[in-house]
C-alpha cells in the first residue's frame, strides 16, 4: 500500500486554503485490523490525510524547496467514526505561514456532517541537513504526493511526461 | 494598548493552548519547560500564536534565541555561565530574570530563563514600540 491518504485535490488556493477528498473502502488494510469486526477509519490515518492536504499546501506557498514536516498536532477533536464506503472532505486554511515554518487548521467532514477538526504546524527542516536526519521518505511530500498536485496542474508535470486532466479542480496560480 | 494584566492573560491563555496545560496551573514566574513542560518545537508554535494573538510580527531568534551562547567558551567554563556569558545573556534576553540566574549561573539552568513574565514583558514592549 501506498502512503496517501488523499484521493484528489478539488480546490487550492495557493498560500491560503485547499480541500481534498478521500474515498473510504473496505479494501484498505487498516479496516481489517482496525477493527476486527468493527471496521472504522483510524482517527490517525484521517489526521494524516489532514495533514497530506496541508503539507502539499505548505510546501507549495515555497516552490517545494522547503523540507516539510509535521511537528507537532496542538488540537485534534473527533467527533464520529467513519466506515467504509464515505467520502471526506479534508479542507484546510492556513494559519501562519512563516520561513520557519507553517500552522493550519483543518476539518474533516462526510457528506457535510462534521467528522474532526484540528490544528497542525508543519516545520521546515534546514534542507542541508534534513535528508541527512530523517531521510528523504519522512516528508510530507514525496514524488507521489507531488503528483497528486500535479495532476491538479499547480506542479511541474510528472517526469515521465504523464498527465491527467482535472478540470473539476478550481485553483488561482500564485 | 492593552494593560500588563490584560497582555498577561493572553499570554497565559496562549501558553495553555499551545501547551495543553490549565490555566490555572499557570504563574508569572513558571518557566515553559520545567514548569509547563515545553518541548523545543513548541517554542516556535508559541511564536505564532502570539504573533496571531497580539497582531506582532516576531523577528527569528529575537524572543527565543536559538543557541545564546554559540558554543564560544569565554561565556560558559565548568558548567557554569561566566561574568562576560552574563552579560551577554543580558544583551540577548532584556526582559529575563538575569540577576536571579546570576546568584547560581548554572548552565544546565539556562532554560529557567524563559519564564511567562519574560514573555509578557517581551510582549509589552513589542505593543509599546507599535511592532
Amino acid at each position: 500500500m501506498r502512503w496517501i491518504w488523499i484521493d484528489r485535490f478539488i480546490d487550492f488556493q495557493p498560500r491560503q486554503s485547499a480541500q481534498a477528498v478521500k474515498n473510504t473502502s473496505l479494501a484498505e488494510d487498516h479496516f481489517a485490523q482496525h477493527f476486527p469486526g468493527y471496521p472504522v477509519m483510524p482517527a490517525s490515518l484521517m489526521l494524516e490525510g489532514l495533514a497530506q492536504t496541508g503539507g502539499i499546501l505548505v510546501g507549495h506557498a515555497f516552490d517545494f524547496q522547503e523540507k516539510v514536516v509535521l511537528a507537532k498536532i496542538p488540537k485534534a477533536r473527533f467527533e464520529r467514526d467513519v466506515i467504509a464506503g464515505e467520502t471526506l472532505l479534508y479542507s484546510v486554511r492556513i494559519l501562519d505561514l512563516r520561513p520557519e515554518g507553517a500552522t493550519i487548521h483543518g476539518t474533516i467532514t462526510s457528506a457535510g456532517d462534521p467528522v474532526a477538526e484540528a490544528e497542525i504546524m508543519f516545520i521546515h527542516l534546514d534542507k542541508s541537513l534534513a535528508g541527512k536526519l530523517f531521510g528523504e521518505s519522512n516528508f510530507v511530500f514525496s514524488g507521489e504526493l507531488k503528483k497528486i498536485l500535479g495532476l491538479s496542474q499547480l506542479a511541474p508535470a510528472p517526469a515521465d511526461g504523464s498527465t491527467l486532466p482535472n478540470d473539476s479542480v478550481k485553483h488561482t496560480q500564485a | 494598548m492593552p494593560t500588563k494584566e490584560e497582555i498577561y492573560k493572553k499570554v497565559s491563555d496562549t501558553l495553555a493552548d499551545s501547551l495543553n496545560v490549565e490555566p490555572d496551573e499557570i504563574t508569572p514566574a513558571s518557566t515553559l519547560q520545567e514548569d509547563l513542560g515545553a518541548e523545543s518545537i513548541d517554542f516556535l508554535d508559541i511564536v505564532f500564536r502570539l504573533e496571531r494573538g497580539f497582531g506582532i510580527k516576531i523577528p527569528r531568534d529575537e524572543l527565543f534565541p536559538e543557541s545564546v551562547f554559540q558554543g564560544d567558551p569565554q561565556f560558559v567554563q565548568e558548567g557554569k555561565v561566566t561574568p562576560a556569558g552574563i552579560d551577554e545573556l543580558r544583551k540577548k534576553l532584556p526582559y529575563a530574570d538575569v540577576d536571579g540566574f546570576a546568584a547560581d549561573p548554572q548552565f544546565k539552568n539556562l532554560g529557567d530563563l524563559f519564564t511567562v513574565d519574560m514573555i509578557t514583558k517581551y510582549i509589552e514592549s513589542k505593543l509599546a514600540a507599535g511592532q
